[in-house]
Order: structure tokens, then C-alpha cells, then sequence
């Protein structure tokens, strides 16, 4: 069929009668309106997908959008100094978002500190020391922590780990570290369990599988050649790793690093059961503090005043904009990286 | 001088060496922390389920499904309003966010190679993939909750969906990119349409891929608790009026861990038990069961 339309075509358009012509006529005619539906086809099937991929894009202006405008009455009415005001009085009226800003970062931060060795040392387990029957059962454990749901850490943390740690950990904390001139603050005050300091510990665990599920990508892009290399030179394990390893995938490693700080910044449920809820400042770990994302968890189901719900709504921006920021330089680093991964 | 002498020379052996021995006990020490950071991971993980199992068994009993929440106070009850809720919201989120999501991905891996506005589109995805979800919650609030003025099903459904769409677009175009080229030019060659190469040739090759990343995306929303506070928020009684206030698992949980009832918190350790072997269970298959079959 192909064969005789092709062939017709250049006879039809010089306008020769028979039937043969007119048989063929009819058969172009056909073909050109199959590939005319198929043209409209195709078309349509382009903008259905470009309009379902846009909505993507629509979802993150509209939130941006309708964060401004209801934070719009709290920023009008205390100006910028609302970001560095310690002050949250619901009763007065008063509104600042300094408390809630300093609780989600101290968590975020201490969050990191103790999350960044653990998943170092487990994407290097994954990657150079574990037997590799073992890697696929080991590498999916991490991820199942990854896979528990927040709440859950929240009550583990709050019904079993706490006491725990007000138990066993805190005290120790207090007349150790405690007893130091500077960092002393931070760990004095009355020992509760729950906390910042608790806080930070769970939040730990919880970015933990992320942060070392990218390290363990990154680590499997260093060509093998570099690392046979050092070995053939005599290097141990630690010195490719720390040597070869890290330095290679740098980028990648502080992306991980930045990807579980975003998911840090924003994690709610979990904090809410640690972190005490109280709206105060303390220089003492120990102590009960709030974050942005538990404020907001805590009050605004409740809160019937419109400033204090405006006053939340420029919380929820201000963390909204933190984790945009952090989240996107994550990716841009995380980008590089799989550009190495391509020129290998 | 031969080998053999070579090595009884004690400023050659490596063992006396002190630089060598530094470098030796550095490795040790790197080793031994490295396999002691895998053992906190797997201890934490197995501490927190452990801790279900002792928990929540006591509470897990067919009662739970059987009654609904208890008022404050009264004896027994169980948690049929919330599994039905959590159910129904999880279920028609998954049917919202799957065709949303496999067309998005279809048009990010067609059109999206060097195309200004897919590489805008798959960056957002990607952040919204970690965005917090409680501002989620926060804008569905602000958007349909504020304007119809009153919590509902619906409006949980909503924010759930919108945790859930990028999940399935983020696998759906990986998965789709990973189809081969001869394979869609060979369908292209038989004449196809762009669109049948799409849907029938390229996205059945990457099916069961497909169908993983609908998996995650429902293990992310089973146990989502913050956006759902201000959205389907609670209901004590059993109702599937998806236009009221909806009884869900997690805010259930949420509600009944922070109480002071001994009953209700056994209920909550019940329903996190639940939920939590729910979600890995949906982890291990989607990471088992379904993606041995794709090309990877």
C-alpha cells in the first residue's frame, strides 16, 4: 500500500484520469487525513501533558501566593522586624518569629551534626565494606527508616526515648560538658527528656537515611580506575576513601547534606511531640523551645484572632522560603554531580 | 642482597614501621566507626519497631476494627471511622495523583530534553518532593477550607494529592527515560503517532517502574499526619461524607497519643502499629516485587 500511494501521489497532482488514478486518488486522500488526525493527535497529546506538567509549577506559585497574602496583615502590622522579634503572645497580640526561627534551626543544625558522621560512615559501608550479598538487605533497612512514617518517630521519641535520655544521657551530659565555661550553657538547666537538644537527637535519626542514600549514589560515581589506582599505590580503605572518595564527590556530598537540612527544616510531626512547646529562648539545650512547623501544628487549628492566624501564615512563609533556598542550592549541587556521573 | 633479607631488615618490615602503623590504626579506627554507624541505623530501626510490636499488639485486636473511636472517658472502642477515613482519602488521592502525574512525567521525558520550561517544571518537582508538608496543609487550608468554611474530606484529599503528584512524576520520568531509543523508533517507523509511542510503546515498557513510583508515593501519604490537622481534621463518628470533618488514622493517632486516657493511647500505639507495618510493607514491595522488571 505504502509502495502504490507513493507512487500515485506525483501522478494525482498532474490531475490524469482512469481508475487506477482515481483508486489511488482516493487511497492519498485517506492517508493524508490519517496523518492530518494524527498531526491534530499529537498536538493535542503535547498540550494535555504540557498543561498536567505545568500544574506543577501553578501548585508552587499558588502556595507562594496564598502564603503572602494571609502573611500580608502580620507583616504590615510589625514590619520586617516580625523575623527578629522574640515575642509570641497570643493573649496582647504580640506576635515575632525570632523563637520559632532560632528552635527550627538550633534542631536543623544538631539535626545535621550528629546525622552528617552517621550517614557518612553508613554510605561507606554500604559501598566499600559490606559483603555484597549483604548491601541490597543492609541498603534497604537505611531506607525503611526513611519510610517511617513521622508521627511515629514523634511518639517513639516522646513515650520511649525521652525518659530514656533524661534517664541516662542527660545527667551525664550536664556534669560533663555541662561543667565547661562557655558550652556549659547549653547544657545546664532542668532535664526533662523532651526538649531541643531531643528534638535535634530524633531529627537526626530521621534525615539520617537520606542523607546517606545520596552519599552512597555519589560514592558508587568515582570511577573505579581512580580508586584501583590509590590501592595499587598502597593506600588503605580509609586513606581512598578520605583521599580519593570524598574529595572527588564533594559537591555531591555536601547536596546529601543540604537535602536532609531541607527535610530537617520542615519536618513537623516528630517535633511536635519532643520539643516541649514552649514560646521561649534559653540558652540551655535541654530546655523546651518551638519551631516554626510545630507553632504551626500546635496553633493554627486554634487560633480565632486573624493576626495570630496572619502571624502564622508568615511563619509558614518564612520556613517555606528557607527550605525553597536550601533545597534548591541541594539541587543545583546534586546536579553537577550527575553531570561527572555522565562524563565518566 | 635477596628478598628474604629484605624483610628480616627490621627498617623494612611494614609491621615495625611507625608510619605504616599509624596509617594502619587510622584505617582500623575508620572501619570499626563506619560499622558502628550502620549498627546505630539498624538498632534505631529496630528499636522503633520493636517498640510497635510491644505496644501496639496489646491494642491490635478486632475490636479495632470492628468499633469506632471512643467518646472521652468511655471504655473500649476502636478506630472503623479512622481506617475507613484514612482509606478512602488515601484512595481517591492515589486516583487523583496517578493520571496527574504519568501525564506530567510523559511530558517531562517526550518534550523535556532541552526544553526551558520542562527543566523549570522537573527542578519545582523536585523541591516540592521535600517541600514541608504542613504548608501543604497550610495552602489547602487557605484556598478551600477558608472559602467553604468548614473542614472536610475532600480538602484532605486535595493536600494529600499534592504531596503525592510529584512522587509519581519524579519515577514516572526517570523510569521513562530509561525506555531505549531503538524501541521507539521502530514503533515510529511503523507509522505510529507520538502520542501511541508514548502511551502504549514507552510507558508499558516502564509499567511496572510506573507502578512502583505510585507505591511510594502511597507509602508517603499513608502516614502523613501535619497537612492533614487543618484539612479533613477529625470526626469522633463514623461517617464517610467526604464533604464533612473525616476520622483519619494519623490525626487519630496524633489526638489519642497526647491524651491522658491509658485506653486511648493503647489505641494510638494500635493504629501507629497499623500504620507504620502498612507503609514498609508498601516500601518492600514497591522496592522487590516491582522493580526486578524494570530496565535498569
Amino acid at each position: 500500500m505504502s509502495v502504490h500511494s507513493s507512487v500515485a501521489i506525483p501522478d494525482a497532482a498532474t490531475g490524469s484520469e482512469g481508475p487506477d488514478q482515481a483508486e489511488a486518488h482516493a487511497q492519498t486522500a485517506a492517508l493524508r487525513k490519517t496523518m492530518r488526525n494524527q498531526r491534530a493527535q499529537d498536538f493535542i497529546f503535547h498540550k494535555l501533558t504540557m498543561l498536567f506538567a505545568a500544574s506543577v509549577l501553578v501548585v508552587l506559585l499558588g502556595i507562594i501566593v496564598s502564603l503572602a497574602i494571609g502573611a500580608a496583615p502580620a507583616f504590615k502590622t510589625f514590619g520586617p522586624g516580625f523575623i527578629t522579634t522574640v515575642d509570641w503572645d497570643p493573649v496582647n497580640e504580640h506576635f515575632g518569629a525570632a523563637i520559632a526561627i532560632v528552635g527550627t534551626l538550633v534542631t536543623s543544625f544538631i539535626a545535621l551534626l550528629i546525622a552528617f558522621p552517621i550517614s557518612f560512615g553508613i554510605a561507606l559501608f554500604l559501598t566499600e565494606i559490606c559483603p555484597v550479598w549483604l548491601r541490597r538487605p543492609m541498603g534497604m533497612a537505611v531506607e525503611l527508616l526513611a519510610g517511617v512514617p513521622s508521627i511515629i518517630y514523634g511518639m517513639w521519641g516522646l513515650f520511649v526515648f525521652a525518659p530514656l535520655f533524661a534517664d541516662h544521657v542527660q545527667p551525664v551530659l550536664k556534669s560533663t560538658l555541662g561543667a565547661l565555661p562557655i558550652i556549659g550553657k547549653l547544657f545546664s538547666g532542668p532535664i526533662m527528656g523532651i526538649g531541643i537538644l531531643t528534638a535535634g537527637l530524633i531529627l537526626a535519626v530521621m534525615i539520617i537515611p537520606f542523607i546517606s542514600s545520596v552519599m552512597r549514589d555519589v560514592f558508587e560515581v568515582v570511577p573505579q580506575v581512580l580508586k584501583e589506582s590509590a590501592y595499587g599505590l598502597g593506600c588503605t580503605k580509609w586513606e581512598v576513601v578520605r583521599k580519593i572518595v570524598l574529595p572527588y564527590t564533594r559537591t555531591g556530598v555536601v547536596g546529601g547534606v543540604m537535602l536532609g537540612l531541607g527535610r530537617a527544616l520542615g519536618e513537623t510531626m516528630a517535633v511536635t511531640f519532643v520539643i516541649g512547646n514552649a514560646n521561649e529562648l534559653s540558652w540551655s539545650l535541654f530546655a523546651a523551645g518551638n519551631s516554626i512547623s510545630s507553632t504551626l501544628a500546635n496553633e493554627f487549628a486554634e487560633a480565632a484572632n486573624p493576626l495570630h492566624v496572619s502571624s502564622l501564615f508568615a511563619l509558614a512563609l518564612i520556613l517555606f522560603a528557607i527550605t525553597f533556598i536550601v533545597l534548591s542550592a541541594a539541587k543545583i549541587m546534586l546536579a553537577g554531580m550527575s553531570r561527572k556521573e555522565g562524563t565518566k | 642482597m635477596n628478598d628474604a633479607a629484605m624483610v628480616k631488615n627490621p627498617a623494612n618490615d611494614p609491621a615495625r614501621n611507625p608510619v605504616y602503623r599509624k596509617r594502619l590504626l587510622m584505617h582500623r579506627i575508620g572501619i570499626v566507626l563506619s560499622v558502628l554507624a550502620m549498627a546505630v541505623g539498624l538498632i534505631v530501626l529496630l528499636w522503633i519497631l520493636g517498640t510497635l510490636l510491644v505496644k501496639g499488639l496489646g491494642g491490635l485486636s478486632a475490636n479495632m476494627f470492628l468499633h469506632d473511636t471512643p467518646a472521652p472517658g468511655s471504655e473500649g472502642g476502636g478506630l472503623r471511622n479512622a481506617i475507613l477515613g484514612s482509606l478512602m482519602m488515601v484512595g481517591l488521592s492515589t486516583l487523583v495523583s496517578t493520571p496527574i502525574g504519568i501525564l506530567a512525567g510523559i511530558y517531562l521525558a517526550e518534550y523535556g530534553e532541552r526544553n526551558k520550561f520542562a527543566q523549570v517544571t522537573r527542578f519545582v518537582t523536585d523541591i516540592m518532593l521535600s517541600a514541608p508538608s504542613i504548608v501543604i496543609g497550610l495552602f489547602v487550608y487557605a484556598l478551600y477550607v477558608a472559602h467553604v468554611k468548614h473542614f472536610s474530606g475532600y480538602a484532605g484529599t486535595i493536600a494529600l494529592s499534592l504531596i503525592a503528584v510529584p512522587v509519581v512524576v519524579r519515577t514516572t520520568d526517570n523510569m521513562l527515560r530509561l525506555v531505549p531509543n531503538s524501541l521507539l523508533e521502530a514503533a515510529f517507523a511503523l507509522g505510529a503517532p507520538r502520542w501511541k509511542v508514548a502511551t502504549m510503546v514507552r510507558l508499558r515498557a516502564v509499567r511496572a517502574g510506573v507502578i512502583t513510583g505510585i507505591l511510594l508515593a502511597l507509602a508517603r501519604i499513608a502516614g502523613e499526619t501535619a497537612p492533614l490537622l487543618f484539612t479533613a481534621l477529625n470526626n469522633q463518628f463514623f461517617s464517610a461524607d467526604m464533604n464533612a470533618p473525616l476520622a483519619n488514622l494519623p490525626v487519630v493517632i496524633y489526638q489519642f497519643a497526647m491524651s491522658p486516657y491509658d485506653d486511648w493511647r493503647a489505641l494510638a500505639w494500635g493504629g501507629a502499629l497499623l500504620v507504620t507495618f502498612s507503609v514498609l510493607l508498601l516500601n518492600i514491595l514497591s522496592r522487590t516485587v516491582f522493580s526486578q522488571k524494570t530496565p535498569r
